[in-house]
């Protein structure tokens, strides 16, 4: 009961305060974007060999569907950086955590209404882009389902490491770390693919190192494999090559990472002082 | 509107409300409290009194499951302190009572009440009552954001007394209210003891507490210094001071059934009395004695002074 009212409070903030409009906003000003530049480039592209034309446009929708990945884990950070840390800062978590519901309530009741905006705002982001690839070009994705969830779930692991950075750190503290944290998983990912492709398996143990670190990029690079045109990604049309992709065992090492960072922060959030 | 009183039933007046022993509390090399041991009854209004820093707070936020102690145990309302069941029964007003500002006055209320377990129709009931009472039904439904420091006050207190709590932590209840707020603030401290609830206060405004308190606790670096019942500070011995004229050594002799001890010197006269009840058979005397009394004034030590002698004037620095 407790963890649905504050699911309930947490979405309402988001609401009131309008970062969720704004989100949205910001979100639909891509869209508009992207629509437009691909609507040109097809325009662009119509005399050209339809499998290359067709290549092509697909490498677009990855390229748009890769900026929403962005967008949507940009907006877990965001969203959710001062949710703990500044309401522990602040003392707003003294008057709610003397009432007779358990901390651990009080931190999935946020974490609930946290990953409500977020599914919503990645179902309106990688759907836009999907339908609008849809539309203007006949684009479309391979696994669009799974390749969205891995997405989803990609935002939902910054998420709750977020959430148990914020049970520690300041809120300064907890963005530089995460947002750091996942520029390391970033550059290790392209580091990986650039060492696949120039045959260094040096440089592919750096990248597989950074996704033990922080494995939130190799859960895009799956989702971009399950997405892309086989074709599209054997070749190296697009950036995000076959050359070297993430396996399911490391997408169930993500999964995993996420559910561990959550469980530590329900135990020490439970069990600090406030 | 009329706020509904729910009397608590004392099924279990001999339990105390607080029950502390060996309460103690270290922050890396601090030691915030140092093995309070304190029993709070039920019904009882208590002071919780020190300077700045002398660990009240801390102590507060041990009962009340925020801060885990480093030793010793302690019982709320014979529940372990920070249980949720004791937490059922227990409203707080913290020190500095922070809140979502972006939510209207009805809107915290409403949340906070959730967080009791209410239900909707409970809480339609019970959230008008409580902005009645403390005089902001008008702006119900005005944005924490745009309320006044006293205005943040009362909502607070209204928070604190949402579930018909049986123990009531106030800590620092009157600051930044005005007069009239003060005076709110007794009252429903008064209230609240006529309808058998525990209060427990912690304020710096000595006055306020001397007033509303049974008893009270002197702490000062995290040591129970003192603890004192001021109905029983009222009933001992009182200094009078007497402005008169015209007495005269044998009429200060014939107050010896009611003085202790007797000074005189030009129109002061200094009079030690046993009790209050005292005074009237004093002013009879004199005045059937010729003396002319232009003034009498029971020199009662206040709480202040209470305060300065037990916990030093050094403030706990």
């Amino acid at each position: 009961m407790g963890a649905w009212t504050m699911a309930g409070i947490t979405f309402r903030e988001a609401a009131r305060k309008k970062f969720l409009w704004m989100a949205l906003a910001a979100g639909l000003a891509f869209l508009l974007l992207f629509g437009t530049g691909l609507h040109f480039q097809v325009k662009s592209l119509a005399r050209t060999n339809p499998l290359l034309r067709r290549q092509v446009l697909n490498g677009m929708l990855m390229v748009g569907l890769y900026a929403a990945d962005l967008l949507t884990v940009v907006m877990a950070v965001l969203i959710s950086v001062d949710t703990l840390s500044g309401e522990i800062a602040s003392g707003t978590i003294h008057a709610i955590a003397t009432k007779p519901v358990r901390r651990r309530e009080i931190l999935l009741g946020k974490w609930l209404g946290f990953v409500g905006m977020l599914a919503i705002y990645a179902a309106i982001m990688v759907g836009g882009v999907s339908g609008l690839a849809y539309i203007l070009s006949g684009a479309t994705a391979r696994h669009l389902l799974l390749g969205s969830s891995l997405i989803l779930l990609e935002s939902i692991l910054l998420l709750n490491l977020t959430f148990l950075c914020g049970t520690m750190f300041s809120t300064l503290t907890n963005g530089v770390l995460v947002l750091g944290l996942h520029g390391l998983a970033f550059l290790g990912g392209w580091i990986e693919q650039a060492g696949a492709l120039a045959h260094s398996p040096r440089a592919v143990d750096v990248g597989v190192i950074a996704s033990i670190i922080m494995p939130s990029e190799s859960l895009w690079r799956r989702a971009a494999f399950e997405m892309q045109s086989p074709l599209i990604g054997a070749i190296g049309l697009s950036p995000f090559s076959n050359a070297s992709v993430p396996s399911p065992a490391m997408v169930t090492y993500a999964a995993l990472y996420l559910i561990a960072a959550l469980a530590l922060a329900l135990r020490y959030f439970s069990r600090r002082d406030l | 509107m009329t706020p509904s009183i729910q009397q608590l039933t004392p099924q279990s007046s001999s339990r105390p409300a607080i029950q502390t022993h060996g309460l103690r509390k270290v922050f890396g090399e601090k030691i915030a409290v140092k093995g309070l041991t304190l029993e709070v009854a039920q019904g009882e209004v208590f002071g919780f009194l020190g300077p700045n820093g002398a660990g009240k707070s801390t102590f507060i936020k041990m009962l009340l499951g925020l801060v885990a102690p480093t030793r010793g145990e302690a019982f709320v309302l014979g529940h372990a302190a920070g249980d949720v069941n004791a937490r059922k029964k227990v409203g707080f007003l913290p020190e500095h009572f922070r809140f979502y500002d972006w939510l209207t006055a009805a809107e915290l209320l409403r949340f906070h009440g959730r967080l009791y377990g209410m239900t909707d129709s409970q809480l339609r009931k019970r959230v008008s009552e409580l902005l009645d009472l403390v005089s902001l039904w008008p702006h119900r439904e005005k944005r924490l954001r745009e309320f006044s420091k006293g205005m943040l006050q009362r909502i607070g207190l209204a928070q604190a007394l949402l579930n018909d709590p049986e123990l009531i932590f106030l800590d620092e209840p009157t600051s930044g209210l005005d007069p009239v707020g003060r005076r709110l603030v007794r009252d429903i401290i008064r209230q609240q003891r006529s309808r058998g609830a525990t209060v427990f206060l912690n304020s710096h405004l000595l006055s306020e507490v001397e007033i509303t308190c049974d008893r009270v606790a002197f702490i000062k670096h995290g040591e129970m210094l003192e603890t004192r019942r001021l109905q029983e500070e009222r009933g001992s011995e009182i200094d009078v001071l007497i402005r008169a004229q015209n007495w005269n050594t044998a009429i200060l002799e014939g107050l010896a059934p009611w003085a202790l001890s007797i000074c005189g010197e030009g129109e002061r006269l200094t009079l030690r009395v046993a009790c209050a009840e005292a005074l009237p058979e004093i002013i009879r005397y004199l005045v059937s004695q010729d003396v002319k009394v232009y003034e009498m004034t029971p020199q009662r030590t206040s709480l202040e002074d209470l305060f300065l002698q037990i916990v030093g004037e050094d403030g706990g620095l």
